[in-house]
């Protein structure tokens, strides 16, 4: 594998990787109406996006979402993980260990359509949740991405020197106290990368959104394959844009964190 | 840090916990195992329990499992008629074997692209090693859905690609790629790379370079080298990356639906035309529990391969 085949293979694979992307930013800026012809440089679409009140709603609804799911999500993520690596063996730790990862790999639609149908029975027979929209498109979201946060969570929580926790205890700390003044602080920035995680994975998904939202409540990206579908379209590739320059900062700003807790530990 | 501790928020929430009797191990274990209980397991007797009635025009579009009978006795009604159904429509059929197939090409084409990036970074020095992996993540991190749009803009036939190879004079008339199966195993693969480079990149940074050297000094060519050590020892690193991106791949609905033609047959897809447009609940619940069982199988199929390694 030396010589020039493993560059070249390398080259074209990064090329494969960002192609897209960078040809969708560039046309964002494309006066022309034709998404894939040049008509000179413009910031129309931007002003178009900024006047779509569809597209602004549903951006609201989504922030709202991604930010309740992410609380929810490292909330139960955590408590998960902590449970998981701290607590030994207790009756349900196989069930508790395959419901948390098993989220990862199960597939939207069928995630999506039972979560449905648990609202749809639920309501039936509790009464609760009335309807659907805001409140079980959370609910959906803290599930699956709970499992993202408690796989981050986990591998901090092993790698942690435990010795920390033993020596509080060994001071006369309460459990309560070890995990509130030794433990949380120590995985705080593995968190909030969890946290990030979840936000983006909340923002990003559509097919389970689509089972559990209800009438007014479309997410962003529910409305965004509404109009993909129909074709290209430049207004979607400038928000696009704004979306990738937001994950990088994000990015780069849980990237920076887990590398200074890497030093530190 | 240490502030941080010291700092109000943390403790008053620390003496709140403790002051309801928190300290309890079992009401620790009870949140995520209530949470998940509820909201990921629960909906699967909900889904295994519709899949078994029948599709009525009511609300809720399906029959009860348990009903008065005329004589006021309790009736219970679960039929396995919609399972018949799958078994005998040719159309449930073939798109769960057209589902396999997809998912199984996308994932030799990830394979092929992914290992030589892989085997790079792993044998990349420090400083490089980092960004290069930072970059196969990157993308990961961007709306899977604006990706899979990137590819509309790129594959059309007045797309980038048509354009540029009209313009080099390579072709003279526009390539259909859109609406092919060909543009879905791109979108499958793009959207999944990562998930196969990350664990065949985790597997070979641990591959012990005295291996090679040995094979080289006994006068083994680079190629003979590569395919009697390197690949077998990759081994487990090819097959969990395969399992990441066959699994999610079976179920995929945007990508199909976004990229691919009126043929291309997938399951996710046949699944939410049963839920949305036809609005048959109880059979789109008989589709999620077979796709259920296809993606589980290949699941304990490697967990069963792990557990003998960790044996051997």
């Amino acid at each position: 594998m030396r010589g020039w085949f493993l560059p070249l293979a390398v080259a074209f694979g990064f090329i494969f990787l960002y192609a897209p992307i960078i040809s969708l930013v560039v046309f964002s800026f494309n006066e022309s109406r034709l998404v894939t012809v040049w008509g000179g440089f413009s910031t129309r679409w931007y002003g178009e996006l900024l006047r779509d009140r569809q597209i602004l709603g549903s951006a609201w609804i989504s922030l709202q979402v991604a930010f309740w799911s992410a609380n929810l999500a490292v909330i139960v993520g955590t408590l998960g993980a902590f449970v998981l690596t701290r607590f030994g063996r207790f009756a349900g730790r196989l069930l508790l260990t395959g419901m948390i990862t098993a989220p990862l790999v199960m597939p939207e639609v069928i995630t999506g359509l039972s979560l449905l149908l648990l609202f749809v029975s639920m309501e039936l027979t509790l009464g609760w949740p009335a309807g659907r929209g805001l409140i079980t498109i959370i609910i959906a979201h803290t599930t699956f991405c709970a499992a993202f946060v408690a796989v981050i969570a986990q591998t901090r929580l092993r790698q942690m020197d435990e010795s920390l926790e033993e020596a509080a205890r060994d001071l006369g700390a309460g459990p309560v106290r070890v995990f509130f003044d030794i433990t949380l602080p120590v995985i705080t920035p593995a968190l909030v990368a969890g946290w990030l995680l979840a936000f983006t994975l909340s923002l990003d998904d559509l097919v389970i959104a689509s089972f559990v939202s209800g009438p007014g409540a479309s997410t962003l990206p529910m409305v965004i394959f509404s109009k993909v579908r129909l074709g290209v379209s430049p207004d979607v590739n400038a928000l696009a844009t704004i979306i990738i320059g937001f994950v990088l900062v994000a990015v780069i700003i849980a990237g920076w964190l887990l590398r200074r807790t890497a030093r530190r530990m | 840090m240490n502030a941080l501790t010291r700092s109000a928020p943390w403790r008053g929430t620390a003496w709140v916990f403790g002051k309801l009797g928190f300290s309890g191990r079992s009401l620790v274990i009870a949140i995520p195992m209530l949470w998940l209980g509820v909201f990921f397991l629960a909906p699967f007797f909900v889904l295994g329990r519709i899949s078994l009635a029948e599709a009525i025009i009511a609300r809720p579009p399906f029959t009860p499992l348990f009903d008065r009978a005329p004589d006021g006795s309790l009736e219970i009604f679960a039929s396995l008629e919609n399972y018949r159904f799958l078994l005998e429509d040719a159309l449930y059929r073939n798109a769960y074997l057209s589902s396999i197939r997809v998912a199984l090409v996308s994932t030799i084409f990830a394979l092929l692209i992914g290992y030589p990036i892989a085997y790079y970074i792993a044998r990349a020095p420090e400083p490089k090693r980092s960004i290069l992996l930072l970059m196969v993540i990157l993308p990961f991190w961007t709306s899977f859905l604006l990706r899979v749009y990137a590819w509309m803009g790129f594959l059309r036939s007045n797309g980038v690609i048509n354009n540029m190879l009209l313009s080099m004079g390579v072709i003279d008339s526009p390539i259909q790629m859109m609406q092919t199966d060909f543009a879905v195993y791109i979108g499958i693969v793009y959207t999944y790379l990562p998930f196969m480079i990350l664990p065949l990149y985790a597997n070979l940074t641990k591959l012990d370079g005295a291996l090679l050297e040995a094979s080289s000094d006994l006068g083994a060519s680079p190629m003979v080298t590569f395919f009697t050590i390197t690949l077998p020892l990759s081994l487990p690193g090819i097959v969990a990356g395969s399992m990441l991106v066959f699994i999610p791949a079976i179920g995929e609905y945007v990508i199909p639906a976004l990229l691919g033609g009126p043929d291309t047959l997938m399951i996710g897809r046949v699944l939410w035309d049963e839920f949305f447009s036809s609005r048959d609940w109880p059979v789109a619940s008989a589709v999620a529990i077979v796709m259920l069982v296809l993606v589980v199988a290949p699941i304990m199929w490697l967990q069963s391969v792990q557990n003998r390694r960790g044996m051997d």
